[in-house]
């Protein structure tokens, strides 16, 4: 419905090599985070896996992969996706729990 | 649009993107049985991670984190109409993947060579969380691979269409879902990094 006014649009929105060497800046930075703390010891290894990682991902989807400039029902897709895979993460150790 | 051809990207990214999201369940599916595997055999899992060769992961992520950059780049490019720019930056990216591969295979090369691959003898006297720890790995990191010589096989077609401008800067969502795919392979991989590697 709003493809000509998307396609007129998106001229003027359409990010830079800035914006995306920056992201991968930060992306670099945080594998090097990840590494380091993967050798303070097990505690900061599952806790820097569990919000590092998902950061990195986080930034190639809404930057490199363009989410970010996208409509909801694109991001809507995705968020669906994920919530589901983590319902069945969620149910899978609700079970191991009581074992 | 100037051509009258009947066209629309948005439909041909939400198609790509629901394609890519059955690729993260398959993935999802089995980072979750990973999470379970690795709950029931902590200690086999250290000791398979130590096995692997850390710096050899690392490596692979920054040449795959870079060539995630080069292809997003290359879309910059083609949206400024600087064609060459854009070869070069898709060009970089195949040179950056089969960097990848070439790695991998050194890698995969020095399991094989202490007897690890699936099926081998040795592997069966290892203990059923470290036989499950390799199993894993190489599903995982096969699948992946398989992803990648993929993407790679897209992305060569794609820099061929930049070349013979049939993606161009008023017409390149092929690039835009070629790089998807790309970036997806990215994002796996991204997981896979600290799961296996740094799993020690």
């Amino acid at each position: 419905m709003s493809e000509t006014i998307h396609s007129t649009e998106a001229h003027a929105e359409h990010p830079g090599y800035g914006t995306f060497i920056k992201v991968w800046v930060a992306l670099l930075i945080l594998t090097g985070a990840l590494v380091g703390v993967s050798h303070l010891g097990q505690t900061y290894a599952v806790w820097g896996l569990l919000t590092l990682t998902p950061l990195k991902a986080g930034l190639v989807f809404y930057f490199f992969m363009h989410l970010k400039y996208e409509g909801p029902l694109l991001k809507i897709v995705v968020l669906v996706t994920l919530g589901t895979l983590l319902i069945f993460f969620a149910l899978l150790f609700s079970d191991v729990a009581f074992h | 649009m100037s051509e009258h051809v009947h066209r629309d990207d948005f439909g041909a990214r939400l198609g790509m993107w629901l394609f890519l999201v059955t690729e993260i369940v398959l993935f999802g599916g089995l980072f979750i049985g990973y999470s379970y595997m690795r709950y029931k055999y902590p200690i086999e899992f250290h000791h398979g991670g130590m096995e692997l060769n850390a710096t050899l992961g690392v490596i692979n992520t920054l040449v795959l984190l870079t060539s995630s950059l080069t292809v997003v780049l290359a879309i910059v490019a083609i949206q400024r109409a600087e064609k060459k720019r854009a070869m070069a930056f898709l060009g970089t990216t195949l040179g950056l993947g089969l960097t990848f591969l070439v790695i991998k295979s050194f890698e995969w090369a020095a399991k094989f060579h202490h007897g690890l691959y699936p099926n081998a003898p040795h592997l069966a006297t290892l203990p059923p969380g470290e036989q499950v720890f390799f199993g894993l790995y190489f599903t995982m990191t096969g699948l992946h691979g398989l992803h990648v010589i993929a993407g790679l096989s897209v992305l060569g077609v794609m820099l061929w269409w930049v070349a013979t401008d049939r993606i161009r800067q008023d017409r390149y969502v092929h690039l835009e879902n070629g790089g998807l795919y790309w970036h997806l392979v990215d994002v796996i991989w991204i997981f896979l990094l600290p799961l296996f590697y740094l799993a020690a």
